[in-house]
């Protein structure tokens, strides 16, 4: 079977691929583009590890096909960061101790932009119910709360 | 949210001569996390690598009669097929210490069916192949003939005489004289402690109440995944995601017969595993199918897959009765409890039987437990594995008894703690206190008088847990710039590398952004156990400082080297070599990174190895308090408000400590309130994802508050204990309690979801 | 492994025309957060997707008639930050709100929601209670039809071969009303209703009810019009007494199946009490609204 040649953005990079109708966004990130940064948990929607933005709108890469990429932006964990220069996310986090074995990590930080993005000054309640599409099983959420709120304050100037 | 810290004692290490211990340094591994670039199992590739499948059986119970696998085999992609024929037969004997007693003609009977399927997604087959599409095309070409048979699924009903067999021959252990019909219980145990018929015979006040629990799974958000490359002569490599690659290289060893010397497996950064990645499930298939085919082979389980066919932890049902005086001191208890095995057997009903009653100082007990096996899952260790279960039995019986005495729940476990000395129901006394101290550090906490709102409750209960010792490996080596890397043999699951650095830099004297640690391949350090039962920072931290001592003889030997002094006149102190004696004469002390400068000059690289089989961990104890609302229409329960109390030993890396204590009890509230495995009649697992195994999202918690308590451990260099595990046995009961003293109602089931609490209310009502 | 066809037409003749030449099954992929995983899980095998995210009038938000007229792909994120339609139909919203997590809303659309025909789907009552129509594209045209008459069970809808919902219609509503959706979960999100309710509302000058619509979802094989309900409500001020006839009503029109979510009594009875406080939340809307 012929299949679909996509060209697309990751990370701000044009980007070309080959993927077959059912691969997902999640598979071709991770077996065809070698961004494995992107975590499989549960490839139905259920516990967003594998959290990516497409045109800006935060997403399950694994509820997406792969073909359905083209022509748009696609921001995944490895384009969080500006060179070396960590997002306060993911300063934060560290800080914070917010991350235990880290597989979740990837699509909480995801999620966490797309929520500072449009809310530069959440409530612990409103990061609460953004954030409640991505399962932390290690952490009990205190740590990763504490670091979005903290990261927020930081992004205002505080 | 700021952890408070309680020092019951001043006594020991002076804690103020700490300088790293205690503090929340940056992980090492951290950037990689935060920036996708840490690997774990599911994320390597090998050139010509292939993807594994492996097909699992739709039935609950069934003999396979056949299996055909020639059309899988030859479909266009397909490199190897495997079958149980591919693994050699094991021998039937129980290995290893009897509370996790290990069996590898069960293992490898769980890793491939062979006579029978024994559980809904037993694995009967798996395929290589060059597509995951090709893999999955190839698993519906194999022809597996069944022939079904009855199942049973309930731990109660499997032990009914007419219950089917899931052995046809496995007759009773521990019962004498052994029965002479075949059942499906695995074994019998019982502790006893005095004499229990005359403690209850001098009860002023006996409450025995029976309960069920769900079996609940670990939840790790990580799939067992693992890359495999085996060649033709029979050695290989693994990758593989594990609580212990020691462990994992040795089972896979075991199961394809071969020299553990030849299996190489290096650690994969883990996603989670609290117990459920410490037995192997997909390494022996992808090693079996690269071995066949030569080939590098990728097997990743789907969400799916691992609620069918990894470990949770065991249901259970029990009854447990407790007697104590007027006055409230406790005379006696006895406790029964059944656990499901799932499909094979090893339970932690002995932990179940030890743990339950061991916070308190009862006389008399009797504790008895039955091994179950019944057509589910395997059940696999989770996180202080059978505490918890026999905890929310033990500390329900307990806040009744509490009521019926009219005491406070708190003071009547504080009157009969367990501390050093108080005898314990399987023979020896206990060795540490700890436990009062975390029933006290509440009483002290204003949430303990808080006020409560309407249709609101406040719970209490306590836990125990052993925690481990055993057998760590770690390196340090000095490099040449005086910068130190610490390697050890230790699955870093929650932060370990962190702590080890913290020990070894405080141990050397010199800063924690000086000492890199790692976790080495199976090649390249000694054998270390898994990273469970709380042990690494207790076992794999004496390593550490261990070798860091021999590092640091080493050091001062070079210096006194240099400064032509006998070895013996050469101390270390805040990182640096100095003259022991004033009368050396003025020499200004000579730092690591100086001593490393001139290694070459003095006899070459420096390093050290230490290998413990550490003896001395010392028990968690935790006591948590819950608030919880009510909603009296819905039964729907809001945890208001929880804190744990819990004695760390002292707290190496203070963030992760945290960390570990706010982690287990939002699993324990996820147990006791919405976690369970439901199937239907066919014994068919009906929601295997997240969806509907629900484990606790963000918005339905509160922030969970920490109390440190620390009563240090005298037999670790810097007083730790334990702390992965005991935060979680508390938890069901500590809301349960909650949920009684909102409704006026006792549940006794978990988990106590909705539909059940709001029975309950309306059982009040009528 | 049979080949899929993905197909992304850019106006909706074209996608009915492949819809309706399609040999083998053809499935029309909005937001896919249900397709995707119905095909991975081997319960679907359709051999044409056809992708209506392009066609402009699919996902479209746009006043019309002193109302909504919204694409049926549209997802529900952009529904949920569409400032004006959040006024205007705050129980519809809350329902969409409801439809998984941040991530799941960025791709579901209400229509996939609808179409699903799931007993459960959490925008529907709330779509029947505010009177929504759905607009039906197929080879022989297009058609009006309310929300209520789509699903039929489980996994089922009327909708004939070929056709598709393209866009639904929420009308001008008269002063004094309020809508409200309500769901029991055991958790607060990421969860599928193990019961909900749907009440729209319309007072008269004197705080009376005069117009009311109630809907239920997984109480039965697909979401419920509850007209009983309805009249529990109108002519009353919506008091406590008109709150507990609402509540028997719906627990009489409930005929739920015991599952996995929730057991047949529990469904019955929170079924009453969900109607009940999500017709005080409506009332309160109202109220607000004049």
């Amino acid at each position: 079977m012929s299949k679909h040649h996509v060209t697309t953005t990751l990370n701000g990079n044009a980007v070309e691929f080959l993927c077959e109708t059912q691969q997902t966004l999640l598979e071709v990130l991770r077996d065809e583009l070698h961004h494995t940064g992107t975590k499989e948990g549960c490839a139905t929607g259920d516990c967003g590890a594998c959290s990516v933005t497409l045109d800006g709108r935060l997403v399950c890469s694994c509820l997406v096909l792969g073909v359905e990429a083209q022509g748009k932006s696609i921001q995944t964990i490895e384009g969080m960061a500006e060179g070396t220069s960590l997002h306060p996310l993911q300063r934060k986090f560290l800080e914070h101790a917010a991350l235990q074995c880290g597989v979740c990590t990837p699509g909480i930080l995801i999620a966490a932009r797309a929520l500072l993005e449009r809310n530069p000054d959440p409530s612990e309640e409103e990061v609460r119910f953004w954030l409640a599409g991505n399962l932390c099983r290690c952490t009990g959420y205190n740590k990763i709360i504490d670091a979005v709120l903290d990261a927020a304050h930081e992004m205002r100037g505080g | 949210m700021d952890a408070k810290v309680i020092k019951p004692e001043a006594e020991g290490r002076d804690d103020n001569a700490l300088k790293i211990v205690g503090t929340s340094p940056v992980r090492p591994d951290g950037v990689p996390k935060v920036t996708g670039l840490a690997r774990y199992g599911a994320d390597f590739a090998l050139p010509g690598m292939l993807w594994g499948a492996i097909l699992r059986s739709p039935h609950a119970h069934a003999r396979i009669r056949a299996i055909d696998t020639s059309k899988a085999g030859s479909l266009t992609g397909v490199k190897a097929v495997i079958t149980s024929a591919d693994f050699p037969e094991q021998k039937y004997e129980f290995v290893g210490p009897e509370r996790v007693a290990i069996n590898f003609w069960h293992m490898t009977r769980n890793v491939m069916a062979r006579e029978k399927v024994l559980y809904e997604g037993h694995a009967v087959a798996a395929v290589a192949a060059t597509s995951k599409a090709i893999a999955e095309a190839a698993l519906r070409l194999i022809e597996v003939d069944y022939e079904p048979l009855p199942h049973v699924i309930d731990v109660d009903a499997a032990m009914q005489p007419d219950a089917p067999l899931l052995f046809e021959d496995m007759i009773t252990r521990g019962v004498e004289p052994p029965p002479k019909n075949a059942s499906n219980i695995s074994k019998r145990t019982e502790l006893n402690l005095g004499d229990v018929d005359a403690g209850f015979a001098a009860a002023d006040e006996i409450v025995e109440m029976s309960f069920k629990t769900a079996p609940v799974h670990q939840g790790y958000i990580e799939p067992h995944a693992c890359l495999a490359r085996f060649d033709a002569k029979g050695q290989g490599e693994i990758w593989a995601a594990s609580q212990g690659h020691f462990v994992v290289r040795a089972f896979t060893a075991r199961l394809l017969n071969m020299n553990i010397g030849d299996v190489l497996v290096h650690p994969a950064e883990i996603g989670g595993g609290f117990g459920g990645k410490t037995v192997i499930y997909v390494e022996p298939l992808a090693a079996a199918l690269s071995r066949k085919c030569g080939h590098p082979v990728k097997i990743m389980m789907s969400r799916e897959d691992v609620f069918k066919s990894t470990g949770p932890t065991s249901g259970s049902s029990m009854t447990v009765k407790i007697g104590a005086r007027k006055d409230g001191t406790l005379v006696a208890a006895d406790g029964l409890f059944k656990f499901q095995a799932g499909a094979f057997p090893g339970s932690p009903v002995m932990n179940a039987t030890m743990c339950g009653f061991a916070p308190y100082n009862i006389p008399n007990v009797r504790s008895v437990g039955y091994d179950v096996v019944c057509n589910r899952p395997k059940s696999a260790a989770y996180r202080a594995p059978g505490s918890p279960i026999s905890a929310f039995a033990v500390e329900s019986v307990m806040d009744a008894l509490a009521a019926k005495l009219g005491m406070d729940p708190l003071k009547f476990r504080l009157m009969n703690a367990c501390k050093t000395g108080t005898p314990t129901a399987w023979g020896p006394k206990h060795a540490h206190d700890g436990y009062a101290e975390t029933v006290k550090a509440l009483l002290a906490h204003p949430a303990y008088a808080a006020p409560l709102g309407k249709n609101q409750g406040r719970g209490f209960a306590s836990g125990f847990w052993f925690n481990n010792g055993g057998e760590s490996s770690a390196t340090v080596h000095v490099n040449e710039d005086g910068t130190v890397v610490v390697a050890t043999g230790s699955m870093d699951i929650g932060g370990s590398r962190a702590s080890m650095a913290i020990m070894a830099a405080e141990t050397l004297g010199i800063a924690y952004d000086d000492v890199r640690a790692i976790v080495a391949d199976t090649a390249s350090i000694g054998y270390t156990h898994v990273t469970g039962g709380s042990r690494v920072t207790f076992a794999t931290g004496i390593a550490v400082v261990e070798a860091c001592r021999k590092v640091i003889a080493e050091l001062c030997a070079r210096a006194a080297m240099i400064w032509k002094l006998e070895p013996g006149e050469v101390i270390w102190e805040n990182g640096c070599a100095r003259p022991a004696d004033a009368a050396a004469g003025k020499l200004e002390p000579m730092p690591l990174k100086a001593i490393a400068a001139k290694r070459a000059l003095t006899g070459g690289p420096i390093g050290a190895e230490a290998s413990v089989n550490a003896g001395g961990a010392a028990p968690g104890f935790a006591t948590e308090l819950c608030d919880v609302e009510v909603d009296p229409e819905t039964g729907g329960v809001k945890i208001l408000r929880f804190i744990v109390a819990q004695d760390v030993g002292r707290a190496i890396h203070r963030s992760y400590v945290e960390g570990q204590m706010e982690g287990g009890a939002v699993q324990g509230i996820g147990w006791a309130l919405n976690e369970e495995y439901i199937y239907d009649d066919a014994g068919r697992l009906l929601n295997a994802g997240f969806l509907d195994y629900r484990i606790p999202v963000a918005s339905d918690l509160p922030m969970i508050e920490t109390v440190l308590v620390e009563v240090p451990n005298p037999n670790h260099p810097y007083g730790a204990k334990g702390v992965g595990e005991v935060n979680i046995v508390p938890a069901m009961a500590a809301v349960a309690n909650a949920i009684n003293n909102a409704i006026g109602r006792r549940l006794t089931e978990l988990p106590m979801s909705p539909p059940k609490v709001l029975a309950a209310i309306h059982s009040g009502q009528k | 492994m049979s080949e899929i066809r993905y197909e992304s037409p850019k106006t909706l003749k074209a996608a009915v025309a492949l819809l309706a030449g399609a040999s083998g099954q053809a499935r029309v992929l909005a937001g896919g957060t249900d397709l995707l995983i119905q095909m991975r899980a081997g319960r679907v095998s359709p051999g044409l997707l056809v992708d209506v995210k392009g066609i402009a009038e699919m996902t479209a938000i746009v006043a019309e008639k002193g109302g909504f007229r919204f694409g049926a792909a549209a997802t529900c994120m952009e529904l949920v930050e569409h400032a004006a339609f959040a006024q205007a139909w705050p129980g519809v919203t809350d329902a969409v709100k409801l439809i998984g997590s941040v991530q799941v809303k960025g791709r579901a659309s209400v229509g996939g929601n609808l179409c699903n025909a799931s007993p459960a789907a959490d925008s529907v009552p709330a779509l029947i209670a505010a009177g929504a129509l759905a607009r039906i594209v197929g080879p022989r045209g297009k058609r009006d039809v309310n929300v209520e008459d789509i699903p039929t069970g489980p996994g089922k809808t009327s909708l004939a071969e070929g056709e598709l919902v393209a866009s639904f219609f929420l009308p001008r509503r008269p002063a004094r009303s309020g809508d409200a959706y309500l769901r029991f979960t055991p958790r607060t999100e990421m969860d599928i209703a193990v019961v909900g309710a749907g009440v729209n509302l319309t007072l008269d000058a004197k705080g009376v009810c005069k117009q009311a619509r109630v809907s239920l979802g997984a109480v039965a094989e697909r979401a419920l019009l509850v007209p009983e309900a309805a009249a529990a409500l109108i002519g009353s001020k919506v008091d406590e007494a008109a709150l507990q006839r609402l509540a028997a009503a719906v627990s009489a029109a409930c005929r739920p199946i015991a599952d996995k979510r929730g057991t047949i009594e529990f469904r019955i009875e929170v079924a009453g009490v969900l109607a009940r406080r999500a017709a005080g939340i409506a009332l309160e809307r109202a109220r607000g609204n004049s």
